[in-house]
């Protein structure tokens, strides 16, 4: 890893957008919508928010998009004719104004599209994204990244990390990759010297809630535990924590035909909807809700780092903010740890 | 524009109007031939969801017709048809649906004129409106590298 | 509210209901379902104007069903979420309690649901001025313009379908998008289907939505998709004078009148 650090003022952040641009890559950044902030591409620096602690949906879809096609396939006379995948077709991309969790759930994303089978499409999209994080000097009840392995200034995931050195003060740029290192190389006139030692002081205070090691090791005793059904009572079964995370993976397989053509596309999936395990012949495995939530929290904090070695959560807090019953991960992560078996 | 040829979906009940448009053949009638039939058993039966799909399927109109009030072969099934019509044509022009393009009628089975007639004014209507590409646009648009809107 | 708290314990002690629905509270100032089982339960009950999910779709849910009888705390949206959902037979007096709350968040205990309806009938559906004021703007807009704004308000949604599983009146075990034979909606998020599930959505709750606002409150990327069913509240008014649930009767969707308009049909 490649660290060296760098300042950058206030005022040079929008000529360093502009730079960006220029560089003919899209960007997408922090947008409102409805009173909603999510990453949308934007051409224009004054439409960013600056004012979030965190965006409603997470940044994944540059590299995950939440519908994308595999392949085009046409019926003739012939028989079938495919049209794979087009690595050309991916678009050099930057992400602008990501947190650490997020940036930190694209390197988790990986881990997951790179287990036993290298996934063309998200890798070559991985390939092409500049991730440019920004730290954070507030948090909110919902965020635990501290407890999830990350912190509020994590350098994890990013190409190019940058800490606001006080309020309205200027910016520590720290580079970490060698995209990061290309971001400087085409704006070197806008970054100097760093005498900043210390960026901790600037970082919002996010304290340590519990310890997830020893929550791998009790979730391990209490897969049949009466935790799930008394935790899940007042899930209604939607998919808007799957689909705000910045780590969940689950995908499902569709045909859009017209006719004899059409095209073959993966879109996101949630394993709490109940549809997500039903079988053909009517029989679901889990058929109740309270068995959906135990495959979420399992799925996160015992089968992921089990396999993967990397947890499935960055402490972010989405899916509780997002959550329209109040579902709150981080509550009920405590409480399990005092769930018995 | 001169070349375009409108293609007209129309979801027609199995006792009146198929029956009509049957009569319309029978009597010789000559009218516009931009039109596919799709019979039902009754216009109660006809789902909005399929007057959705021949738009997203590349329909530049569609027509929908049943027996008269009071004639239905079911006793009702066309005035249950009616309010649901009602409801959905409502929503689909508060949603910028061209509404325009949507034409309901009733045709008994011995209105073989009336059918033709519809028809042609029909074809002309969508005629001078042109191809519906906005829907078109929607249906046909692959899926964008970024779909986050 | 310690008159629910009270009605509430004492249900639970007697064994009148296995549990009560309430509200507890939740976090970050947020109040939320709470499900009291147990006599002591009931001190966590709270109420006040921040509780605006709809409880009536807890009721259908299996989890909750298979505990036995339930009594539920129902505000005014909730009441005739009842209603509909007694009318589609899916609870009953043998299985629901009702625990009313009035606008002046005082406790009225019906003894059935029919009393309950009489209670509930004393007062219309009505569209708040704010919400008659944006429905009127796009009314005013020209149909492109409706278009452009609702592919552009529709185009975010990645189909999570909290706005279905927030809402009492979506309980089928198997909605009309998760059907594959026929595919009548897609399953993937993108402009066509997204347009196709919001107008499909406000079709089915036509006649039925008891404008809780409970989609809306749910969606997490504060889509306005209850202005559709709100649209269809407004038109069932101006065409067919209105609707409220019933018990017993017909229902706005299910029924017609000789003389429903028809200028439109030729």
């Amino acid at each position: 890893m490649i660290i060296d650090k760098w300042l950058i003022s206030k005022d040079s952040l929008e000529k360093l957008f502009n730079v960006l641009k220029k560089d003919s890559k899209k960007i997408y950044a922090p947008v409102g919508r409805n009173g909603k902030i999510s990453f949308r591409e934007t051409d224009r620096f004054g439409e960013i928010d600056t004012g979030y602690i965190q965006t409603a949906q997470s940044s994944k879809e540059v590299v995950f998009p939440r519908t994308e096609k595999i392949l085009d396939y046409n019926k003739n006379k012939d028989g079938v004719s495919v049209k794979g995948f087009d690595p050309g077709s991916i678009p050099e991309v930057v992400l602008w104004g990501v947190r650490p969790c997020d940036a930190m759930g694209i390197w988790k994303l990986s881990a997951i599209f790179n287990w036993d089978f290298k996934d063309e499409i998200f890798n070559t999209r991985l390939s092409r994204v500049t991730v440019v994080g920004f730290s954070c000097a507030r948090a909110d009840e919902y965020c635990f990244c501290t407890s999830a392995g990350g912190g509020p200034g994590n350098t994890e995931g990013s190409d190019i990390l940058l800490t606001q050195l006080g309020e309205n003060g200027d910016y520590l740029a720290e580079i970490l990759t060698e995209k990061g290192s290309a971001i400087v190389t085409i704006a070197s006139e806008l970054f100097r010297e760093n005498t900043v030692l210390n960026k901790e002081q600037f970082l919002a205070d996010v304290p340590v809630r519990f310890d997830r090691e020893e929550l791998r090791v009790k979730l391990e005793k209490i897969f049949e535990s009466g935790c799930w059904t008394k935790q899940s009572l007042r899930c209604l079964g939607c998919g808007a924590c799957a689909y705000v995370c910045p780590t969940c993976a689950c995908f499902d397989i569709q045909d859009e035909a017209h006719g004899g053509s059409g095209m073959r596309v993966r879109c996101w999936d949630s394993c709490g909807f109940s549809l997500f395990t039903l079988h053909t012949s009517g029989h679901n495995p889990r058929e109740v809700q309270s068995q959906r939530w135990r495959q979420r929290i399992m799925h996160k904090f015992s089968y992921m780092p089990d396999r993967l070695s990397v947890y499935g959560c960055t402490g972010c807090g989405r899916c509780s903010r997002a959550c329209p019953a109040d579902m709150n991960m981080l509550e009920h992560l405590i409480s399990i740890q005092e769930a018995e078996a | 524009m001169a070349d375009f040829e409108p293609k007209i979906v129309a979801f027609v009940c199995n006792w009146c109007t198929y029956a009509g448009a049957d009569l319309t053949g029978t009597s010789r009638i000559k009218y516009a031939s931009n039109v596919r039939i799709v019979r039902f058993p009754c216009t109660g039966r006809i789902d909005y969801m399929l007057l959705l799909k021949a738009f997203a399927e590349g329909a530049d109109g569609i027509m929908v017709s049943g027996c008269h009030p009071n004639d239905c072969h079911y006793t009702s099934g066309n005035f249950h048809a009616r309010r649901r019509w009602i409801m959905f044509r409502s929503l689909c022009d508060f949603m910028g649906i061209d509404t325009r393009r949507i034409k309901f009628s009733w045709v008994s089975a011995a209105e073989g004129a009336k059918w033709a007639e519809i028809v042609n004014t029909t074809v002309a209507s969508i005629r001078e409106l042109g191809p519906y590409n906005e829907y078109k646009l929607l249906a046909n648009k692959p899926v964008k590298e970024v779909t986050n809107g | 509210m310690d008159d629910l708290r009270k009605r509430a314990r004492e249900l639970l002690e007697i064994r009148a209901v296995n549990v009560v629905i309430g509200y507890e509270q939740g976090t970050s100032g947020r109040k939320r379902a709470f499900f009291a089982e147990k006599p002591e339960d009931a001190e966590k009950l709270v109420f006040d104007s921040t509780c605006i999910q709809n409880l009536a779709s807890y009721v259908t849910k299996r989890e909750i069903r298979d505990k036995g009888k339930i009594a539920i705390t129902a505000t005014l949206p909730v009441m005739r979420s009842i209603i509909q959902l007694a009318s589609e037979h899916q609870v009953d007096d043998n299985n629901l309690l009702v625990l009313g709350i009035t606008s002046e968040s005082r406790l009225i205990e019906f003894s059935n649901l029919a009393e309950m309806e009489t209670f509930v009938h004393q007062y219309q559906i009505e569209i708040d001025a704010r919400h008659r004021e944006k429905l009127e703007k796009l009314e005013k807009m020209t149909p492109a313009e409706r278009w452009k704004f609702w592919i552009d308000e529709l185009t975010p949604c990645f189909k999570c379908y909290a706005c279905r599983a927030a809402c009492p009146m979506c309980y089928c075990q198997r909605c009309t998008v998760d059907f594959n034979q026929p595919q009548w909606i897609p399953v993937p998020s993108h402009q066509l289907g997204n347009l196709e599930w919001h107008i499909m959505r406000a079709v089915h709750l036509a006649g039925r939505c008891v404008d809780c606002d409970a989609c809306y409150n749910a969606c997490p990327l504060g889509i306005p998709l209850n202005l559709l069913t709100k649209k269809m509240v407004e038109d069932a008014k101006s065409h067919f004078g209105g609707y409220q649930p019933v018990l017993n009767g017909e229902h706005l969707m299910s029924t017609y009148k000789p003389d429903d308009k028809d200028n439109f049909i030729e």
